[in-house]
């Protein structure tokens, strides 16, 4: 907290069961033992009162606060701080007044009954020696505007120290905290009213108290923790500055008002203060974004250290706790005959039981990820002893199950994905040998022999890696290779891989893995002397069939000839039309671009798709079967950012560029040096949608479209961009590597990948609404970023809207984006570092993304044309959109 | 003189002098030597289970005894005797199956030590002899489980120690006392049922006598037997408004001074102190003399510890005496002003900030 609260008073509220759904379970089951350690947790968290509240329908209430105050009297870890009884039954109260030696403090009485029946029970509260609670609650009812909060306390405050001589720095006020942003307008002003009340009790009534139930004033937020404590955070703040000195609080998760995200914070903080008429709509807003990030870590349960050393080994593997792996290692280590024998008995134990528990579900990648942590940095540390014993005695060394080479394809730099992998099949005591990013296809040949490797891996993420992993299998069968090749990525696909790569290595067998969790299934069963014929047989089987399939489909496929899909252009009507001309021309780099400012625009969904858990965020961190392990993730992600983004591990740079623009000839975009028009400085290539639109009124799209065609004389306007947080990337993961880290090294991939993205988002909104300037007034939430409800697009050649990845190359060379942003393309146009986002923006309100589909050759040979590309060249690098295999069946290209 | 001119007089007397309070009962009761038969009587021949040592009957049984302790206190130099009803609670004699004459113990005792002080004041003309009823912690606890496998379990409530101390109260004012002495505090809890009895019949009779409260640190941790620090303790029972808080019993005045100085810089009362005649030896007899005790105790007064002191288990009219004369002419420690702020306790205090 800060300065102004340090003499704040946190009163511990998790002990009430009118607050809390947990603690309430456990008195109705009578698990009285578990709810002494929600009172112990409270105080350890910092409590210096607890409230304590028995208040349930279901319950003998006052049989309950008199049981749990008696076994609280045995603890002296929570006895040793005060309680509050709190209780809307006097009865209730009066039973706990008997319990406690200590002074208590009654929460509460009101003169809601009247005063003969406050000055009884205030009479009463003296005579136990108690301190007491006075809510703002009268015979009218419970105060909602300063005036009367305060009206009613002067009112009690004067009842109680002249007639009772009540002491009254024994008075505490609960002026009432009532919801702020529940849609109803009237309440809006609730923490403004007792935010005034406060100043004015604290001025007027001298040595009363101020305190309240803090977490009523978010009630409308429940489920979404982070925004909840912000907001109780910001209450506090300005509460606790009126003169609030007491709290009813969850004691140890009160967020640091500092430290609550700016963004957030100024949202919660309209909301709090009633700024303006619109802020719980704009709190809503940002509220989804900040869910399921801010819950701190529940206290550890160590009592699985008692466990003896092979279980407790088994435990830190599959909890994937490291913190005591170097102890218990060191431990076994001393009992063993042979250090090998370490690996091969506990540690191996450990990881298989691990390996079960994914193999049957129980276990997500990310769990698994950080088991193989454990199990590197275990086995790292005995790597010396038995370095030193093989010295000695020459024994035996760690026998793998296999030897897998894994690498990403030349031209691509993704390697997630294939890291992941890799870090399963080592789990599962599979030896690997990662080439890393770009390899060419002899260095992994060449590799595998000197290694008499088993099995080889291949992973790309762009599509004309899918040309290169064919290129890799045809050389594997020219070279005489018959160990089987695995195919993994985000572009592969069964289909792909049965058509294209299979068709190319007869000698042995290319297989297609979906993810990471299938991979050891298929590895294992390629490595075993039982299983391995009848696999390939039938993965053999199952891929001819496949590619039969597929060219009797393809059959089906019909296509609108060029010309005619070119009549079926978007039709937009340029007459009258004047597109918004950017507010300047030409380049402008941002270097070193700060990326606390990009954090907000993270997108969450794919980076849990990257951990092979689907589902959307933050859906997905409440999601029965993925919730737990996604939160813990999301946890771990949440972490590591803020260190990230604190402490600058990669670099974020930009270059946006924006120039005069008018399409030609149906498909192209032609780009002058100036608005003159006068000369050409390079030409976008775009491609056409050709599927037949026989019943629908559904345009051939073409990027194009998009433009004002030359001779309709409108100065239209294009604009690019090439963004990075990549910069720094491979040294971070590196160095986590070096720790034998790779949970966090996969992660810090992961989160510079979602950085870029959310970096090209962010980017685009600045263009949208500052240098195309054509939506200033844009004020959109993250979600609707996300599902693209802005104007105007931004493809990326190389994705649907643009297959063409060669395209790239003039739209960095129109950046300069090396120089501007250094980012460069290698020969398969992937983006280095890999951490980059680039593409082509779009302003026209009709603009829309889309898919451009299979295409014919009709069009390939026109597009190589416009282009100056050899045909062939242009079929290989379109080659996963073509509807017609090339060279084959020219006679159907038209039909 | 009446109780309410006698009390007028207490309350000039504390700004003037240090106080002396008496010193053990039980040791001197155990001087006469006394056998069944004698704690029989002629009343309780015939009791049908054996009632000797329960020293709140020889009230009833040998009342001469209890006077003439009370007279030889007296005249050692206390001005405060301390009823013989330290075990005079229902609770209490409910061992002897006695609870019904609880009420008249009280009553007898007060009556005894009131005619000793009128004895010691017809003696010495001029002087003001003053009683407090004693109301001791009974033998059960309603803080502390007697069960070690059942911490929540309590054989005793709140409820029936509140009971048993009005009773017993209502006996004390009947018999005379000037004051009420909640002493020998080892379960807080208790404590405060005393004070919400006393402070009951208080209402009942419509006046108000001066109650002194004395706790008991039961050993070196500094902390009363449930647990509280002198500091929660007295934050405990300070809302009674007491004439005098301090500590008694379990320790001598050498262990018990570092507690009596902490009490003695947070409350805005009188401070007392009757310690034990030392820690007891391994016969658990007392060894300190007189001269110790008194010189022990002389200087909490020279250090302005004090308002009140006298002895507790092992004192004897001697160590009274020397006490006595030890603390004469010492100016009594000032109340101190403490400031107004919220204090709470749970086995340790609490005070906010302003």
């Amino acid at each position: 907290m800060t300065t102004a609260t340090a003499s704040f008073i946190n009163i511990g509220e998790r002990t009430n069961v009118t607050g809390s759904a947990r603690f309430k379970k456990l008195i109705l089951e009578g698990d009285f033992d578990a709810a002494l350690a929600v009172a112990r947790q409270q105080v350890e968290s910092g409590a210096q009162i607890i409230d304590i509240n028995m208040d349930e329908g279901m319950l003998d209430s006052e049989a309950a606060m008199v049981r749990f105050l008696n076994l609280i009297a045995s603890e002296p870890d929570i006895a040793r701080v005060p309680i509050m009884i709190d209780s809307s039954k006097w009865s209730i109260i009066e039973a706990g007044l008997k319990c406690v030696q200590g002074k208590a403090i009654v929460n509460s009485i009101s003169l809601k009954e009247g005063e003969e029946a406050f000055l009884d029970h205030a009479r009463k509260v003296q005579r136990y020696g108690a301190a007491v609670v006075v809510m703002a609650f009268d015979e009218d009812g419970q105060a909602d505007n300063a005036n009367r909060k305060f009206d009613i306390c002067e009112r009690s405050y004067r009842l109680l120290v002249d007639k009772l001589d009540f002491p009254p720095q024994d008075i505490i006020f609960d002026p009432n905290i009532f919801a702020v942003a529940t849609g109803i307008e009237e309440h809006n002003n609730y923490g403004v009213e007792f935010i005034e009340a406060t100043r004015r009790i604290r001025q007027s009534l001298p040595y009363a108290h101020v305190s309240g139930g803090v977490s009523n004033i978010s009630f409308s937020f429940r489920g979404n923790e982070p925004v909840r404590e912000a907001m109780h955070s910001v209450f506090l703040y300005h509460a606790i500055q009126a003169g609030m000195d007491m709290g009813i609080v969850n004691a140890g998760q009160l967020a640091i008002y500092d430290e609550i995200d700016p963004e957030l914070r100024a949202c919660v903080e309209d909301v709090i203060l009633n700024r303006r008429p619109d802020a719980t709509e704009r709190l809503l807003d940002v509220a989804e974004r900040f869910k399921g990030g801010g819950a701190k870590k529940r206290e550890e349960d160590l009592s699985w250290r008692e466990l003896p050393v092979g279980e407790r080994l088994t435990h830190s593997l599959v909890k994937g706790i490291n913190a005591y792996i170097e102890e218990d290692t060191e431990a076994a280590r001393l009992v063993a005959t042979r250090t090998l024998d370490v690996i091969e008995g506990p540690l191996m134990d450990g990881m298989n039981v691990v390996g079960d528990l994914f193999g049957s579900g129980k276990m997500f990648l990310p769990q698994v990820v950080k088991s193989a942590r454990v199990m590197k940095q275990a086995v790292a540390y005995l790597l010396p002893f038995m370095e030193e014993e093989k010295r000695l005695t020459g024994a035996a060394q760690k026998q793998a199950a296999g030897k897998i080479l894994m690498a990403t394809v030349k031209g691509d730099v993704h390697d997630i994905g294939k890291n992941i992998v890799g870090v399963v099949l080592q789990c599962n005591n599979f030896e690997v040998i990662d080439l890393g990013v770009m390899v060419p296809a002899q260095k992994i040949l060449e590799t595998a022999i000197a290694e008499k490797v088993d099995i080889i891996g291949l992973s790309g993420l762009i599509t004309p890696s899918l040309d290169e992993m064919c290129f890799v299998a045809s050389e594997m069968e020219r070279q005489g290779f018959d160990i089987p090749l695995l195919i993994g990525g985000a572009t592969t696909s069964r289909i792909h891989t049965a058509v294209k790569v299979h068709p190319n290595y007869s000698r042995g067998q290319a297989i297609y893995v979906t993810d990471a969790s299938r991979a050891v299934g298929v590895a294992s069963s390629l490595l075993s002397d039982t299983q391995k014929t009848q696999y390939v047989e039938d993965v053999r089987l199952e891929y001819n069939r496949m590619a039969l399939a597929h060219a009797n489909q393809r059959n089906n496929q019909e296509r609108q000839t060029l010309a005619g899909a070119r009549a079926n252009k978007v039709k937009i009507d340029w007459t009258g039309y004047q597109p918004p001309k950017p507010s300047f021309l030409g380049l402008k780099t941002f270097d070193d671009y700060p990326l606390e400012k990009l954090v907000p625009y993270i997108d969450w969904t794919p980076f849990f798709s990257t951990w092979e858990m689907t589902g959307q965020y933050p859906a997905i961190l409440s999601d029965d079967k993925y919730g737990e392990v996604a939160t813990s993730l999301f946890n771990d992600a949440q972490d590591m950012l803020a260190q990230m983004v604190a402490e600058k591990w990669i670099k974020a740079s930009a270059v946006i560029g924006f120039w005069p623009a008018n399409s030609i000839g149906d498909d192209d975009i032609e780009i002058y040096t100036d608005d003159t028009r006068t000369e050409r400085l390079d030409v976008f290539h775009t491609l056409r949608q050709q599927m037949l639109r026989k019943n629908s009124d559904r345009a051939n799209i073409a990027l194009a479209d998009y433009v004002a065609p030359r001779e309709t004389g409108i100065r239209d306007y294009i604009g690019g961009f090439a963004v990075t947080s990549g910069h720094g990337e491979d040294d971070v993961a590196r160095r986590f590597e070096a720790q034998h880290d790779d949970y966090r090294a996969i992660l810090s991939k992961a989160l510079a990948d979602r950085l870029a993205e959310a970096f090209a988002e962010h980017m685009h909104q600045r263009v949208r609404r500052e240098f195309w300037g054509y939506a200033a007034d844009e004020t959109l939430s993250n979600e609707d970023l996300i599902a693209e409800k802005y104007q105007g697009i931004r493809p990326a050649p190389g994705y649907p809207a643009q297959p063409d990845h060669t395209e790239k190359k003039t739209l960095f060379e129109l950046l300069d984006a090396e120089k501007n942003a250094g980012i460069r393309l290698t020969e398969s146009y992937a983006m280095w570092p890999g951490a980059a986002v680039s593409g082509i923006y779009f302003s026209h309100p009709e603009a829309e993304y889309f898919g451009v589909g299979r295409i014919e050759r009709d069009q390939v040979v026109d597009y190589a044309a416009r282009k100056g590309m050899d045909l062939a060249e242009c079929e290989r690098w379109l080659a996963p959109i073509l509807n017609y295999t090339p060279g084959r069946d020219v006679g159907e290209a038209a039909a | 003189m009446t109780r309410d001119e006698r009390i007028a007089h207490l309350l000039k007397d504390k700004g003037e002098r240090i106080l002396v309070l008496d010193g053990a009962m039980g040791t001197m009761i155990q001087g006469y030597k006394l056998q069944e038969a004698d704690y029989r009587g002629e009343r309780f021949k015939d009791y049908p289970m054996d009632i000797k040592g329960n020293n709140e009957l020889i009230s009833l049984t040998q009342p001469q005894i209890i006077r003439e302790i009370h007279l030889t206190y007296f005249r050692a130099g206390a001005d405060i005797a301390e009823t013989n009803t330290f075990g005079a609670t229902r609770v209490a004699q409910a061992d002897y199956h006695m609870q019904d004459l609880a009420y008249e113990m009280n009553v007898a005792s007060a009556k005894l030590a009131r005619e000793a002080a009128e004895i010691a004041e017809s003696e010495t003309p001029g002087r003001v002899c003053y009683v407090a009823g004693v109301l001791g912690p009974t033998n059960r606890t309603a803080s502390i489980s007697p069960k070690v496998n059942d911490p929540g379990f309590r054989n005793i409530t709140f409820d029936e120690l509140v009971v048993a101390y009005k009773e017993a109260t209502h006996g004390l004012i009947e018999g005379g006392v000037d004051l009420i002495l909640v002493e020998t505090i080892f379960d807080t809890l208790n404590a405060k049922a005393a004070l919400f009895a006393v402070e009951e019949v208080f209402d009942e009779l419509g006046f108000k006598l001066p109650i002194m409260i004395s706790g008991t640190i039961t050993d070196m941790s500094g902390r009363l037997l449930s647990g509280q620090t002198p500091e929660a303790f007295w934050n405990s029972v300070a809302h009674v408004h007491p004439f005098s808080i301090g500590l008694n019993c379990a320790l001598g005045a050498k262990e018990m001074r570092p507690h009596i100085a902490t009490l003695s810089r947070i409350a805005d009362t009188l401070i007392s102190s009757h310690p034990n005649a030392g820690l007891p030896n391994e016969m658990g007899e007392y060894d300190e003399t007189p001269a110790q005790t008194a010189a022990l105790v002389g200087e909490f007064a020279t250090s302005g510890l004090v308002n009140i002191v006298g002895g507790c288990c092992g004192t004897t009219p001697g160590h009274i005496h020397a006490i006595a004369e030890a603390v004469k002419g010492l100016h009594p420690r000032d109340v101190p002003e403490i400031e107004r702020r919220l204090r709470l306790s749970g086995l340790e205090s609490f005070t906010a900030a302003d």
